[in-house]
């Protein structure tokens, strides 16, 4: 076995430049600048002031989710939820500034946040107490909270104009041609980047995902974590809820309805790994980017709109045989440094 | 809470490993009567019987006709999702390949194509769609719930791409009038006769050929099931391929029911079919579940909806109880095992001499 091997590389030393190349946001990263390069090359409409802040007001509200999401399923678990917490949320967004007058921005965003927070603890707490998997426990909340957001909502929707201007104006104004809720979304996702890289319990997550009996014996508090995880997610989905009314014009029974399944796409498609241990909220995030922009780019393209959902499930495939490389890769890679004995 | 979190754990596995000493379970005809499928049966029989009292106008055959004509695209579809279910494998593509199928029959009737072999083009590509997550799932190797997520969006697509916008509606009248009509006065659609067949085959199947119940062993242990020499990859390749077909069937049902061949027919769809299955008592990690329990959890859920409906009961409430039911039954099992595990340890405490009972309760 030994003499097989070129020792080319070194084990101890990897480069910067090495650590970069093996990214598992690279691929993503390298379809979307094709695809934004492309597109532009074609279409030079496509990255104009208007059309640049287009893409990323589109992409804003899946970049949280996607970025939630990843904490729970890095976790190896799952939220299928999440749609139904934001419809709920936005519809309780509406409701507020229609039925409370003069309600200060500030407190429709914490009741928003605890709102998606005490959705999202109850998943957390089904999961962990009952100790029921977490697809199974979120199918059913999905229905539940959608029920709840139907009972509520009725036929009643609620419309920009019930709405603050100064929130509106959340998804119109721009610092440096970010939209401020872009901005929002960048400021989650860097504080749960660091996070999940740098705190001991954001390597936890990790931990936890790989081999969750192993987790348990290393001494690591796996329920209160998964939890946490939960509860995170629920707030996040809390926050895209408020992002959404300030968004959307208008907010019904049926907000977020069917969102789960692109949530959960966005994340693979960024690298995350959906039976957990691995994956990166950037990479998500990335992954939501591409996602959206697909769809802005196939219409600059002037290619028919049809194709656009066939498109974006290749490209979840690709991103599962990737990863499936990937980790071929480097299963390959230990067993030979384990082979090499050092 | 770390200590006790670890010590639960280690008793949990140690009392599934050492089975000798415990009471065995239920045989028999305790087992038959007092099992979850039964009770499953019980729980749709007391709701029927509510219903017939509570709900006017539900006991009649037109109620068997139209409950039955609207449960058929679930129960189908959860004929073969129940296996791969059993088998720790997920398909969540089901949904989808109906509505491409839908989409393909549309196009080719719209196109001047004779009805038969339009319905034959269908089936195949519903056949297609399946092997091809099952070339994907058990012959590459990939996660079965990422890859199907994956697959969902593309064959919707393609349903799009094949159909459009547009709705293809001039189906032929005698095929809607055959969908749609009863055996004699019983109110039974003709259609259950075929549905009959199909879950008859799965329930056999899974439950009586030696394929079947290999497909519990695969799910239990993938090692143990390699070792008795089941083909892992054939037997998943197969069932999703099977699925891709019924899947089919499911879609030209909707397409002649309805009359309508759309890019968005059954969407949605893969999550209550899931959420029948599971209610029906098939465990998410595999290895355990029934076809009779999923049969009346798709009944079951049916005739909640439609005496809702009668009952003028708005649909919220339905969703809410659907979501309610699937949560308390995986709920019950967990919180029966835990109060049984705290029973087996009172009892081995009890048991054995003071000064060797915590050695022995994690041993």
């Amino acid at each position: 076995m030994t003499t097989t091997v070129t020792p080319t590389t070194p084990p101890r030393t990897r480069s910067r430049w090495s650590t970069l190349l093996r990214a598992r946001e690279l691929p993503v990263t390298i379809a979307l600048v094709l695809l934004v390069v492309f597109t532009y090359a074609a279409n030079p409409l496509f990255l104009s002031a208007q059309g640049t802040k287009d893409l990323l007001l589109n992409a804003t509200i899946m970049i949280i989710l996607a970025a939630g999401q990843t904490l729970v399923i890095i976790t190896r678990n799952i939220d299928l939820s999440v749609g139904s917490i934001l419809g709920l949320v936005a519809f309780m967004t509406g409701s507020l500034f229609a039925n409370v007058e003069g309600i200060p921005i500030w407190l429709v965003f914490l009741a928003g946040l605890a709102f998606g927070a005490v959705l999202g603890a109850i998943n957390g707490l089904l999961v962990t107490v009952a100790g029921v998997p977490a697809l199974v426990i979120t199918l059913g909340t999905l229905y539940i909270y959608r029920g709840i957001n139907n009972w509520w909502a009725g036929g009643t929707q609620y419309f920009a104009g019930d709405r603050p201007e100064a929130f509106g104006n959340l998804a119109v104004d721009t610092v440096f041609g970010f939209p401020i809720i872009t901005l929002i979304a960048v400021v989650v996702v860097v504080i749960l980047a660091i996070y999940l890289g740098g705190a001991r319990s954001g390597r936890d997550l990790y931990a936890i995902g790989s081999d969750p009996a192993a987790a348990t014996l290393f001494g690591i508090k796996v329920s209160r974590r998964v939890l946490f995880a939960f509860v995170a997610n629920g707030l996040l989905a809390g926050l895209a809820g408020v992002l959404y009314a300030a968004r959307f014009n208008s907010v019904g029974a049926t907000t977020g309805s069917g969102m789960e399944l692109d949530v959960v796409a966005a994340a693979v498609v960024g690298g995350v790994a959906i039976f957990g241990g691995s994956g990166s909220v950037i990479g998500a995030a990335l992954g939501a980017l591409l996602l959206t922009t697909i769809t802005s780019a196939l219409t600059a393209l002037r290619v028919d709109k049809f194709w656009q959902q066939a498109i974006v499930g290749i490209l979840i495939l690709l991103a599962i045989v990737i990863d499936r490389i990937a980790a071929l890769r480097t299963a390959r890679k230990l067993r030979l440094s384990e082979a090499r004995d050092d | 809470m770390t200590d006790t979190d670890t010590s639960t754990t280690l008793t949990s596995a140690s009392t599934s490993k050492t089975l000798a000493g415990e009471p065995k379970g239920r045989t028999g005809w305790a087992r038959l009567l007092l099992g979850r499928d039964a009770i499953m049966i019980y729980v749709l029989l007391v709701t029927i019987g509510i219903a017939m009292i509570a709900v006017p106008r539900f006991a009649s055959p037109v109620t068997t006709g139209f409950l039955l004509l609207d449960v058929v695209p679930v129960l189908l579809l959860a004929m073969p999702m129940t296996l791969i279910i059993v088998t720790g494998e997920i398909d969540l593509s089901v949904a989808s390949t109906a509505g491409l199928t839908s989409a393909v029959l549309g196009v080719l009737w719209a196109g001047g194509m004779d009805i038969l072999p339009a319905l034959v083009l269908s089936l195949i590509v519903g056949i297609v769609a399946g092997a091809f997550n099952g070339l994907l799932i058990a012959v590459v190797g990939l996660p079965s719930l990422a890859v199907t997520i994956g697959t969902l969006a593309l064959y919707r697509g393609l349903a799009l791409v094949v159909i459009g916008d547009n709705a293809v509606a001039n189906f032929p009248p005698e095929l809607n009038q055959f969908v749609t009509s009863k055996i004699g006065g019983t109110g039974i659609p003709t259609v259950m006769i075929f549905v009959l067949i199909i879950v008859l085959v799965f329930g056999i199947v899974l439950h009586v050929t030696p394929f079947g119940r290999g497909l519990y062993a695969m799910g239990y242990s993938k090692e143990a099931a390699r070792f008795v020499g089941i083909d892992l990859a054939q037997a998943k390749f197969w069932l999703y391929v099977a699925c891709g077909l019924v899947a089919a069937l499911a879609g030209i049902y909707w397409t002649l029911r309805y009359s309508s061949a759309r890019s968005d027919n059954a969407a949605g769809l893969e999550l209550t079919v899931i959420a029948a299955v599971l209610l029906g008592g098939v465990s998410i990690f595999g290895g355990k579940g029934s076809i009779p329990g999923v049969v009346a959890s798709v009944l079951l859920i049916g005739t909640i909806n439609y005496a809702l409906r009668l009952g003028r009961v708005s649909d919220v409430v339905l969703i809410i109880v659907t979501g309610t039911l699937l949560i308390v039954s995986v709920i019950i099992p967990s919180i029966t095992a835990a109060l049984s595990r705290w029973a087996h340890e009172r009892r081995v405490r009890h048991e054995l001499p003071r000064a060797a009972s915590s050695g022995a309760s994690s041993a």
